[in-house]
């Protein structure tokens, strides 16, 4: 590939928009897939493996619930390649789910709530 | 306004945003399929989410993911979570091969996309047998059933409630839903007079425990499944594509990029019902 300074590389989309896109070709791509790929696989494997151990459940449900967000981060920033976007379009697609967290936290209060009632008639 | 696209046809570098370029450098077809992710996200998120409010509703009587998943293929005996993890690593795998898909995209290495997209498709296939046979086992049940009884507590047979075989349980005794054991004889027969024998899953039963249980499963892998479905689908246009040429003529493979954030996304899905419906 030949490097035009006065040019980014890129490509024009070719639909109605016709925008020009860069690109950003990294060689060492390839490899960050496969590290991904080893992370993604021990962490799965390390939760089935944990799974029976004689920990208390409180703990083990934390666990998987840090160990799922940490995976849920890796495919987004690596496959779906959400770390190598502008910042500002990063936020643009995580940050509506602050609402995601406010809703877990009105449903599951709301179901142990109905567990209590259930339990008191 | 059709003065105004040739315009910016000619001119390149001017975009239908006014500002000459996207503000993002993201086209507008990838933000699209962005902004789409996101309200499917949402979609999922509320159905996980609602499934978490009536596991927390009916905490105690809730069946335990490890005594209704148990089946390994050809292996005889009680092997939770291997399976799921299996399906796990297969959905994982397929998402590798989309992303070497579009790595070799932007290297604009046709028969490298095609190669690796129909891995991909292999893999989405894989993945969509595993479901279905999971679902096979978990609509067929087990061979001795449980016992509904009229006030829609079901009373499995100890030898399916895993958890109380450590106990050394009398054979033939019943579980009730918040696990404990009967088994006093008289009792037992008290249960099963009263009550339906039933075998396995579906909307209005579960032989596992609370109907609700197999509601959540039977909606939330389906909804899945079809997604999965749905990407494998498109997965095999797109492969056709590559394979006539489309995207070597076009000279981009945005395409491919685009697919690949939708298959990576219901991978990413899968992370989050293998932890709430199996793991935790």
């Amino acid at each position: 590939m030949s490097d035009n300074h006065s040019k980014p590389h890129g490509y024009y989309t070719g639909d109605i928009h016709n925008q020009f896109v860069e690109e950003h070709y990294d060689p060492k791509n390839r490899s960050v897939i496969w590290r991904t790929f080893w992370i993604l696989l021990f962490i799965t494997i390390f939760e089935v493996a944990i799974a029976f151990a004689p920990i208390a459940h409180g703990i083990l449900v934390i666990t998987f619930i840090v160990l799922t967000i940490v995976k849920a981060y890796f495919i987004v920033a690596f496959f779906m390649h959400l770390k190598h976007e502008k910042l500002s379009f990063a936020y643009t697609i995580i940050l509506p789910f602050v609402l995601i967290v406010y809703l877990i936290g009105m449903a599951l209060a709301e179901g142990t709530y109905l567990n209590i009632w259930d339990s008191l008639f | 306004m059709a003065a105004e696209a040739t315009m910016t046809q000619e001119t390149g570098t001017k975009s239908m945003w006014n500002g000459g370029r996207s503000p993002f450098n993201v086209s507008w077809g990838k933000m699209m399929m962005w902004f789409f992710l996101v309200s499917d996200a949402f979609t999922f998120s509320s159905l996980i989410i609602a499934y978490g409010a009536m596991r927390h509703r009916f905490e105690a009587v809730w069946p335990k993911a490890n005594d209704v998943f148990t089946h390994f293929p050809f292996i005889e005996g009680h092997i939770p979570l291997a399976y799921v993890g299996l399906m796990t690593f297969i959905l994982i795998m397929s998402s590798v091969t989309m992303v070497l898909a579009v790595d070799a995209g932007h290297r604009r290495d046709n028969k490298g996309v095609a190669v690796w997209l129909f891995l991909t498709i292999i893999g989405g296939f894989m993945f969509l047998g595993s479901q279905a046979w999971e679902w096979y086992h978990f609509i067929h049940g087990t061979e001795v059933g449980a016992y509904l009884a009229p006030d829609g507590s079901v009373y499995r047979d100890v030898s399916n409630a895993y958890q109380l075989h450590a106990s050394n349980p009398p054979a033939g005794s019943l579980v009730a839903p918040d696990y404990t054991l009967i088994s006093d004889k008289s009792a037992i027969e008290a249960i099963k007079a009263k009550s339906e024998h039933i075998h396995g899953a579906n909307l209005t039963h579960n032989e596992y425990g609370h109907p609700l249980f197999a509601d959540f499963f039977f909606f939330i892998t389906g909804f899945h499944g079809f997604h999965v479905f749905s990407g494998v689908m498109i997965n095999i246009i797109i492969f056709l594509n590559v394979l006539a040429g489309v995207y070597s003529r076009r000279g981009h493979y945005e395409h491919i990029e685009k697919t690949g954030l939708y298959w990576h996304f219901v991978d990413l899905v899968w992370v989050f019902v293998f932890t709430f419906f199996y793991l935790v």
